[in-house]
């Protein structure tokens, strides 16, 4: 279980998160929708440990345990996944050496044993096949020339060969054509489990359609302004955020 | 803290400390007189027991390099050097020289031993499967040590030796190859080289020959003031086919060392000489205090139609570098390649890269060309490529990538084009990019911690040379550059 309790979070001067509380049991996908601005990429950089982005209030723990004072690599140990809005590209790192490196870092972070080039290779086969995709991109520098799709494909790969805890979608429906869409969410719902927290974060409700959220929380300003069953993420699509605007800060 | 920033700490922290090779090893040696004149010259020949050719040779060299001045167009600074405060000879003391390696000072071998060289083919021969089985000349200080797997190389037609053994029982070979790639007066470091050169390795590939194992020079400074001034001369017969490396290091000194040496390359009709060096000469401290001055010539001729040469080098000592390894594509359709990687850190400067001359008809050539900086270093590649008017059909492809670790540091390019005939195709393609910190934040992300993660994006940018590599010394070489950058990467 993800468990954030009264989270501040500054970038630069600016406060941006203002006292965000909120609870993903394992097992459930939580939804994040806000407008631009709200903070919803702030959030998601903040639990991953990226650099820049100072908690100033508040806790984030996943399983009961801290994440705050973690660097990312060892958050990462401890089953943190971002999937990146853009993912990056790698130069020169084959795509199965990075995510292979990957992954043994984070076995070895955890006392477990590396895993041999053969096993990986079957793994990182069955996982590509799954996600229809062609063997040969893996062997390709990471991301470097992808499609936006075949990145966001890519993003997926990794994760179900990582096998995280908590999974964190930062707009995974950005630059999606609606194949795209389709394959990386049966991607998604793969992973659900009930040993797994879920929280996509989402500016439309579209990606919505594909994976199911148990809960709805709408962000704005900063703070956690409504939670809800799946069908306020339809009232949103319709109703907007305007509604949310004239919350007291 | 920001990643790149502790990344950029811990660089900058790097003391001299970090270079492994910087001992010293304690052993009788015997010097020339400090200080150069036409007497030290002649000194050198004499302990080499040359030939009067050879010593004429040197004499005339010494004359022009008189009438010489030092080149000031790299973008490197130093103190003048005064070249009489030198010693130009310096080597271990032995009654006869070694015959075997059991008549080797214990002393030298251990040296080689613990710069994990291996001078036993014995050892090497017993040794486990798949370990590294190459022949070795091992230079110290001004002479050939001694040389590995002689016999095996002889039973293929291979000479394999040191410059002044070659001298005494090649004459005609050194006498019709020696300078004719690199004149005496080529420049003022070569002309240097040529008056006062001690020692170095000699190859000859027999023609439609190839050589059945890697060679590979290991050269050690160890003297302190002393200059070392190897000349290696490597010639490929028609047909014939050698991979040879060259490795250096020296001990951690105070004051700089001069190490002026000169690479000669012959590859005849349809012969390939594959050349790779990895140079480790000590860099001095954070400061810039200390450190080797690499003022080196390292020219190629692809003499024979058909012909190949591939430079590579992976650079990572000195204090200063100044050094082109060029090729002159004389022969009909002969090809001349260059894959570098240079990495600077704390003060060092490096003006390194390479000079392709297209003569002949068809002529091909490839460069790429890799520089990291961090620190306060600087590092410029500066590169020719030209065509001559009968150089039809010429074509190169140049690709310059620059990587910045911090503020500190500077990276130039200096591209020269000259194409005297219409019908050369020349490309270049120049990047300079700083270690990003979203590509750090992302690969640390998916549970690299941030020593793993810079190296894995440094080995990402510098793959396309480490593969040119022979595959032992892609791993010793993809090490040694990470060491460079110690304390960011594992």
């Amino acid at each position: 279980m993800l468990s954030i309790n009264d989270l501040h979070v500054s970038v630069g001067e600016t406060e941006i998160i203002k006292g965000l509380s909120l609870r993903v049991p394992a097992g459930q996908v939580h939804a994040i929708m806000g407008p631009n601005g709200a903070g919803k990429s702030t959030l998601s950089y903040t639990l991953a440990g990226r650099s820049g982005y100072e908690v100033t209030e508040g806790e984030a723990r996943l399983d009961g345990e801290d994440l705050l004072g973690l660097e990312p690599n060892e958050r990462a140990a401890r089953g943190v996944f971002l999937s990146f809005q853009y993912p990056l590209e790698i130069p020169g790192v084959p795509s199965l050496t990075f995510i292979r490196s990957a992954l043994n870092a984070q076995r070895k972070a955890r006392g477990e044993d590396e895993v041999s080039a053969p096993v990986f290779l079957k793994l990182a086969r069955e996982a590509a096949g799954k996600l229809k995709m062609d063997f040969d991109m893996l062997k390709r520098p990471l991301n470097v020339g992808f499609s936006g799709g075949e990145k966001k494909r890519m993003e997926i790969l990794q994760m179900a060969i990582l096998q995280p805890r908590l999974l964190i979608l930062d707009e995974t429906d950005s630059g999606l054509d609606i194949d795209a869409l389709r394959i990386v969410s049966e991607g998604v719902n793969a992973m659900r489990a009930p040993h797994r927290s879920m929280l996509v974060i989402t500016h439309y409700q579209r990606l919505l359609d594909y994976i199911k959220p148990d809960v709805v929380h709408v962000l704005v300003g900063g703070r956690i302004v409504a939670s809800g069953g799946p069908e306020m993420a339809h009232d949103l699509e319709k109703n907007g955020y305007d509604q949310y605007a004239k919350v007291p800060a | 803290m920001a990643a790149v920033q502790q990344t950029v700490q811990q660089v900058a922290a790097l003391e001299g400390d970090k270079y492994k090779h910087g001992f010293v090893t304690d052993i009788d040696q015997e010097f020339a007189e400090k200080g150069l004149n036409a007497d030290t010259v002649r000194f050198i020949s004499a302990k080499k027991g040359e030939p009067d050719w050879m010593l004429e040779w040197r004499l005339e060299a010494f004359e022009r390099w008189q009438a010489m001045d030092e080149p000031t167009w790299a973008k490197v600074h130093y103190p003048k050097i005064d070249y009489q405060d030198l010693y130009y000879y310096a080597a271990p003391k032995a009654k006869d020289g070694p015959k075997s390696l059991d008549e080797v000072d214990p002393e030298l071998l251990a040296t080689y031993a613990k710069l994990g060289i291996p001078l036993k083919e014995q050892e090497v021969l017993a040794g486990v499967q798949g370990a590294p089985r190459y022949a070795v000349d091992a230079v110290f200080d001004s002479v050939s040590v001694v040389t590995t797997f002689k016999k095996e190389l002889a039973e293929a037609g291979v000479i394999f030796c040191s410059m002044s053994e070659a001298i005494r029982e090649h004459p005609e070979l050194v006498k019709r190859y020696l300078g004719s790639v690199v004149p005496t007066s080529d420049n003022y470091f070569a002309c240097l080289n040529a008056a006062v050169f001690s020692d170095g390795s000699f190859v000859y590939v027999p023609p439609g020959v190839r050589c059945p194992m890697e060679l590979s020079t290991y050269f050690r400074i160890n003297a302190e003031n002393t200059g070392q001034f190897e000349r290696t001369l490597i010639i490929a017969d028609a047909g014939a086919y050698v991979s040879y490396l060259e490795g250096c290091t020296a001990p951690q000194r105070d004051e700089n060392q001069l190490h002026a040496a000169v690479v000669e390359l012959v590859a005849l009709d349809d012969a390939e000489i594959k050349y790779s060096t990895v140079q480790n000469w000590y860099p001095g401290d954070a400061e810039g205090k200390g450190g080797i001055y690499n003022f080196v010539t390292k020219r190629a001729d692809c003499r024979g139609d058909r012909s190949k040469v591939s430079w590579t080098q992976v650079e990572t000592g000195s204090a200063i570098t100044w050094k082109y390894p060029s090729c002159i594509l004389r022969g009909d359709d002969s090809v001349g390649e260059f894959y570098s990687i240079a990495v600077t850190n704390g003060r060092q400067q490096a003006d390194t890269g390479t000079k392709m001359i297209h003569l002949g008809k068809g002529t091909r050539s490839r460069i790429i060309a890799k520089g990291i900086s961090a620190g306060h270093s600087s590092s410029t590649y500066r590169g020719l490529v030209s065509a001559h008017q009968k150089a039809s059909g010429a074509r190169n492809f140049t690709q310059c990538d620059s990587l910045l670790i911090g503020k500190h540091c500077a990276a130039h390019t200096v591209p020269y084009i000259e194409a005297k005939t219409a019908s050369a195709k020349f490309e270049h393609e120049a990047t300079t990019t700083r270690l990003s910190e979203d590509q750090l934040f992302y690969a640390m992300q998916r549970g690299l911690g941030q020593e793993d993660a810079v190296a894995l994006l440094v080995n990402g940018f510098v793959r396309e040379v480490l593969q040119e590599l022979p595959m032992e010394f892609a791993v010793e070489a993809q090490k040694l550059v990470a060491i460079s950058l110690e304390g960011s990467v594992g």
